[in-house]
């Protein structure tokens, strides 16, 4: 018998597992459908490898392992994929997942698979490959990936199978040692195997369980074939909740404690739940996957509670039948143990594989938590913590949601067991706050690995923005110097062609060599910077050249279309229909020359002809910096929309939000109008997003039609009001 | 003769206090020198509690010209992405009471958000693309563009600009990766309800 | 199917708040009875005096605070503020006296403060206080244990009639009025303790440490006994205060010169030792959190209280030695956090805050 030790704090809570022990493991009959959740284990979920409508066979991959910490589905029994959706899973949270569902058709048909029961040829990385395709995950409650667990980095002396089972009502392990100590066995023997034969072998189990201990230790004396049967031993300690936490467990096995945030494999330790161990013995042993557990259904509620063996998939009513469930007298549907396990928002959900016990308990059983009083401070809390915390001061540093301190506090090894909550005499839910508080800092934790990304990406904008500002000031300052020095050389060589019209010509061919390219950029940038700096005069003219041309040509056009129209054969049709078009856009241009013709006009008769010079300089000035510009319009236009908001009723914030709408769809007409006239291929795009608008313009106007309706007696009230006054 | 002494008594006292005065002084300078404490780049500090949307509610083109403007005296609730919760720390950070969220800069949204572009319709005009502050669409001229929800930070810069409205901000929906228990109400909230949710205090059930 | 959800664990033990308060009551009862056999119906009638205040000004505060009165009465621990502090008051002292502590025991130490579970300082033991510093004549008017011999004459308490007259209509007191033996042995002048307790007759009548109250002591020794062994607290703190107080009057124990400041046995059998380590040490709203830190709080309790006894103005310190290390409590608390599983030494928690 080696040494045990004791763990800080724990509770002794009432155990009610004889309630589930009555009789052999049962069998439950195929249910009609399987719903089989992506993400039952810990880490990332697994992806389908299949689409809906397949044809599926007991055993089959139907989802696969996405990166190291993800674990696979397989079809539990075959049948029809039905659907790849989003479900209610079991999962505190009650919110929907995406699942695969199955109609079985209930042949129960294997898939081919491979037995492998001379696992001691095979190399460690052989098994750890076979129990990951297997789709093993832990599972005593956290489905935490097996293989995962099998990969130590450090060497292994010591291998911990948990049997402890240490909530009450649970007896699913109890009952699978007591049926099948010799398969568990096996299983012990493939892990031992795959970690190279650990010095210690620790089988830890509560002093609870007599005859599971005795089952195990006549497998062990039977095992011939198992040649380490001696370095295994069954440790049994004295029954506390919560020993079987796995930090727990490894202190009351080894004495030893796991530094906090450390695996215990950096302690050389390897901890398997007894059940995983089950179901590596199938997956090496049979070659068949995870895809049934032993599940242990009790509680008051239940007429015939009992362990069952049950597909993983299986729906919760499903299961609950066979155990003659009575819905009415229980107002709480525990998946898990009562310490630990959480509230199921329906009977719809599926069992998966860390379903360890369905808890159907009536309301005298487990009475609704009275309501929380204040915290008197007792301590007790503090004297059944088996990570040594300070309940209450996490519980104070939470309701004042101090984050830093409950960080201090060590709130982080909080193991969530529930022993504090369970104790206090307040009935305050402490693990709540916990849980709430954790919750919260992760979210922080991820908000600020955010922002940081944010901010890093935003200073690299700025960067670049700035770069290209500059990059830009600077081609124009090199572009100017290049003009001025031009200008200047012109200036010169006219003044050396007046004066000496023979060395001019001698010179200007050697200039030219020397300076032709840089020059004629020079040139041509200025031709177009005059181009653009044209005098208003200049400007008309073009534009009366326009409309004479696009008259030109609208009247063209017209006559074509004149030509066309006594001819009636489809293909004609067509044709017409474009000339039509063509006549409209050459109505159009004309118009719009038209149009700017008058514009410069009238400026000028408004402004006279200095403002008109200056106007392209201001422009250019306050583009000095487009993107800082554009960025501060568009705060301008937020600051203003929100401010406006925030001083309106609802009703007045609908109006806005209409108006602005009808305002975006009037910009999108004549931008669709326009995009028609000049025949853009985007033609069809600016049609989408009109037809949208005017959508979203309708579903506003119908809204603020009901919003009105409501506020209308308001408004009469106010109108009565002003009137009375 | 007593005046005398008196007036001795008068300048020992004043000699005595200038004395120590002196020395006080003289060791309160040395601290001063030697224990200086290197001033906080208070710019940073803020800026790293604030959300980094880049959104421009607050009236400063970005997260940093807000704190620099919260350090040169500008108020600290204008921040409708942070929230009160950003207030809060902020207050912390500088010593103020945390006032109320400004509501001329908007509301706090209680969801979180993305942009989310309807690529069919997108007509690749690279106009939301010059918008975002953090990068997060990509695109050319001419091609579709898309936004890379995982950086997007939810400020909607990007909706305005747009020509063909093809621009939406998609609310993120809570998923069980991020889903937490809430903390338990607090008493006083508890009892505020009792009056109208009979179910939360033992006596009022009975009543 | 309505299923109800909430978070785990779904199984509560079966231990209340009420549950608590109950198991101090009772208690409180052997001490009630000694004291009572002592010295008369005197502290039945502050309990109840008390008791009835408590009830009263806790409902109205409730009713002002607008919480559900009934829930909160029924936590009972409005009534063991009353009856800590009832036991604590001499026996037949005014009624108003008692009104008066209790009801600024509630109202401004408990209520004020947040209620229950709030106040960082004992509530029993501000009233005691304040009472004590506003009306030091009346409160220190204790009688003579009845049996007691002085001067001849036997010490008897008055019965029911005389005593509702003392309470109620003022009558004089005078006549049933002693020293206790530690008022006693504070004006000790120059004689040896030996001699010294020959002619007191406090001393010579009595066992170990003064007639009466070293029963009295040995009374509330054993409710606390029952108390920790139901485990409603640990051990932390009254071993803490006795094993300070002993220390103290260990180190100082000069033999029993003309200059003592009494035995050991003397200290923890005299006024209100056990009462106070037991019933007053071990409220947990106002003590220490931790063990290790109970630990430290009660000795310091102890310490503080062999202190104002021997060199200070009041025969008895138990109250302010409380209240003086209530104010202690949450900095001993900051230097005696448990250590955490899985983490090295326990030591200070380190200000990672500066709004700390």
């Amino acid at each position: 018998m080696s040494k045990i030790w004791d763990i800080h704090g724990g509770i002794h809570p009432a155990e009610h597992k004889a309630l589930s022990l009555g009789g052999p493991i049962r069998t439950v009959p195929l249910p009609p459908t399987l719903i089989l959740p992506l993400s039952q284990h810990i880490g990332a979920p697994a992806y389908p490898v299949v689409g809906v409508g397949d044809k599926v066979l007991k055993g089959q991959l139907i989802a696969a392992a996405k990166g190291f910490v993800s674990a696979p589905v397989h079809a539990p029994s075959s049948g029809v994929i039905s659907a790849i959706e989003e479900q209610t899973v079991p999962h505190v949270s009650g919110m929907k997942a995406p699942c695969i569902v199955i109609q079985t058709d209930g042949n129960d048909s294997w898939i081919e698979h491979s037995a492998n029961p001379d696992y001691r040829q095979k190399t460690a990385a052989e098994l750890v490959a076979l129990i990951g395709d297997a789709g093993i995950t832990g599972l005593g409650g956290a489905g935490f990936p097996s293989a995962v667990k099998l990969q130590p980095r450090q060497p292994i002396n010591t291998l911990i199978i948990n049997a402890t089972e240490c909530e009450p009502y649970i007896t699913a392990d109890d009952q699978l040692i007591r049926e099948r100590a010799a398969d568990i066995l096996i299983g012990i023997d493939i892990l031992a195997h795959i970690l190279g034969r650990p010095e210690r072998i620790l089988i830890g189990i509560e002093d609870n369980k007599p005859e599971a201990q005795q089952a195990l230790a006549s497998a062990l004396k039977n095992s011939g074939n198992t040649d380490n049967a001696g370095a295994i031993e069954v440790v049994e300690f004295p029954t506390k909740y919560p020993s079987g936490g796995e930090k727990q467990l490894i202190q009351i096995l080894t004495g030893e404690e796991l530094p906090s945030g450390k695996l215990p494999a950096e302690l050389g330790i390897v901890c398997q739940n007894i059940g995983t161990t089950h179901a590596i013995y199938r997956a090496i042993c049979h070659g068949e996957a995870l895809i049934s557990r032993l599940t242990t259904v009790t509680g008051q509620a239940c007429g015939k509670p009992g362990n069952f063996e049950v597909l993983i998939g299986t729906p919760v009513a499903h299961l609950l039948k066979e155990a003659e469930f009575d819905a009415q007298r229980c107002p709480k549907l525990i998946m898990g143990g009562p310490m630990m396990g959480f509230a199921l928002p329906d009977t719809s959900v599926p069992i998966i594989k860390s379903s360890n016990c369905l808890l159907a308990t009536t309301a005298e059983e487990s009475p609704p938590p009275p309501p929380a009083q204040a915290c008197i401070r007792c301590g007790h809390c503090a004297e059944v913590c088996p990570a040594s915390l300070l309940p209450q001061q996490l519980y104070w540093h939470a309701q004042s949601k101090n984050y830093e301190r409950l960080e201090a506090h060590h709130l982080a090894d909080c193991i969530e067991c529930g022993a504090c909550s369970y104790v206090c005499p307040s009935s305050i839910p402490l693990v709540q706050y916990y849980r709430a508080a954790k919750g919260e800092i992760r979210l922080i934790a991820e908000e600020k690995r955010q922002s940081d990304r944010a901010r890093a990406r935003f200073e690299h904008h700025q960067a670049r923005v700035e770069q290209e500002e500059k990059d830009k000031a600077a081609k124009r300052e090199a572009r100017k110097l290049a003009a001025e020095a031009a200008k200047a050389k012109r200036e010169a060589e006219a003044e050396i062609a007046a004066a000496n019209p023979q060395a001019a010509l001698d010179a200007s061919p050697s200039a030219g060599a020397n300076d032709s390219g840089e020059l004629d950029i020079v040139q041509a940038a200025l031709a177009r910077v005059a181009a653009k700096k044209a005098s208003p005069e200049d400007q008309r003219k073009r534009f009366e050249r326009a409309i004479e041309t696009t008259a030109a040509r609208l009247q063209k056009a017209q006559q074509v279309l004149a030509a066309m129209a006594s001819d009636d054969s489809a293909e004609q049709q067509i044709k017409r229909d474009q000339q039509r078009a063509s006549v409209e856009q050459a109505r159009l241009r004309h118009q719009e020359a038209k149009n700017k013709l008058a514009a410069i006009e009238t400026d000028q008769a408004a402004n006279g002809p200095g403002d008109i010079a200056a106007k392209p300089a201001t422009t250019n000035t306050a583009s000095a910096d487009p993107g800082l510009d554009r960025a501060a319009a568009a705060i301008a236009r937020a600051q203003k929309n929100a401010a406006e908001q925030a001083s309106m009723s609802p009703q007045q914030k609908l109006q806005k939000q209409r108006d602005a709408l009808e305002k975006r769809l009037g910009k999108a007409q004549t931008r669709l109008a326009q995009a028609e006239s000049e025949g853009s291929e985007q033609v069809e795009a600016f049609n989408h997003a009109v037809a949208t608008l005017s959508e979203k313009l309708k579903a506003a106007d119908l809204e603020l039609a009901s919003g009105s309706q409501d506020s209308g007696p308001a408004k009469v009230q106010t109108h009565t009001t002003e009137d009375s006054n | 003769m007593t005046e005398l002494s008196s007036l001795e008594l008068l300048l020992t006292a004043v000699l005595a206090l200038v004395a120590l005065a002196t020395v006080f002084g003289v060791i309160l300078g040395y601290a001063a020198v030697t224990f200086k404490v290197e001033g906080n780049p208070l710019v940073a500090q803020i800026d790293a509690l604030l959300p980094q949307t880049q959104c421009g509610n607050c009236g400063y083109p970005g997260c940093k010209p807000y704190a620099q403007a919260i350090v040169d005296g500008e108020e600290i609730n204008k921040c409708p992405p942070g929230g009160q919760a950003t207030i809060d720390a902020l207050a912390s950070l500088l010593d103020v009471p945390a006032p109320e969220l400004d509501a001329e800069h908007g509301e706090e949204a209680e969801v979180k958000s993305v942009a989310y572009i309807r690529e069919d319709e997108c007509i690749g005009c690279t106009k939301c693309i010059q918008a975002c502050p953090v990068d997060a669409i990509l695109g050319a001229a001419k091609l579709m563009h898309t936004v890379i929800a995982d950086e997007c930070t939810g400020c909607d810069l990007c909706v305005e600009p747009c020509p063909v409205d093809c621009i939406d901000m998609l609310e993120i929906p809570q998923t069980l990766a991020d889903w937490h228990w809430q903390t338990p109400l607090p008493p006083a909230e508890r009892f505020a309800r009792a009056n109208s949710d009979s179910n939360i205090i033992a006596t009022d059930r009975a009543a | 199917m309505a299923l109800t959800r909430n978070s785990s664990p779904h199984a509560h033990g079966p231990r209340s708040t009420q549950w608590v308060m109950q198991q101090v009551l009772i208690a409180t009862v052997p001490g009630l009875i000694v004291l009572t056999s002592f010295f008369g119906i005197g502290t039945i009638i502050n309990i109840l005096i008390a008791s009835i205040t408590a009830i009263g000004c806790e409902a109205a505060v409730l009713k002002l605070r607008q919480r559900p009165i009934g829930f909160y009465l029924r936590d009972y621990s409005a009534l063991v503020t009353a009856v800590l502090l009832g036991l604590a008051l001499p026996p037949l002292a005014p009624w108003w006296l008692a009104v008066t502590g209790t009801a600024f025991a509630i109202i401004i130490a408990k209520h004020l403060y947040g209620g229950m579970g709030f106040n960082p300082f004992n509530p029993a033991m501000i009233g005691y206080v304040v009472l004590l510093i506003s009306f030091p004549l009346q409160m220190s008017a204790w009688l003579a244990p009845s049996g007691l011999v002085i001067d001849g004459t036997v010490a008897a308490t008055p019965g029911l009639r005389d005593a509702l007259q003392i309470v109620f209509a003022g009558n004089a007191i005078d006549g049933f009025t002693a020293a206790t033996p530690l008022d006693a042995f504070k004006h000790n002048s120059g004689l040896l303790v030996e001699n010294f307790y020959q002619q007191t007759p406090q001393f010579n009548q009595g066992r170990w440490a003064g007639f009466g109250w070293e029963w009295v002591n040995i009374a509330f020794l054993l409710g606390g006994c029952y108390l920790l062994g139901r485990k409603v607290f640990t051990w932390h703190a009254p071993v803490g205060m006795l094993g300070g107080l002993t220390l103290m009057a260990l180190f100082n124990y000069d033999g029993g010169s003309s200059a003592s400041n009494g035995s050991i046995i003397f200290h923890l059998l005299s006024g209100a030792t056990m009462f106070g380590a037991f019933f007053i040490v071990t409220d947990p709203v106002t003590s220490a959190t931790s063990n290790r830190g109970r630990l430290i709080y009660g000795a310091l309790i102890g310490v503080i209280l062999f202190l104002i006894r021997s060199w200070g103005n009041y025969p008895d310190a138990l109250a302010f030695g409380v209240l003086l290390m209530n104010f202690a409590a949450p900095f001993i608390d900051y230097y005696t956090p448990p250590r955490t599983y899985g983490h090295g030494k326990s030591g200070t928690i380190i200000h990672r805050s500066k709004e700390d």
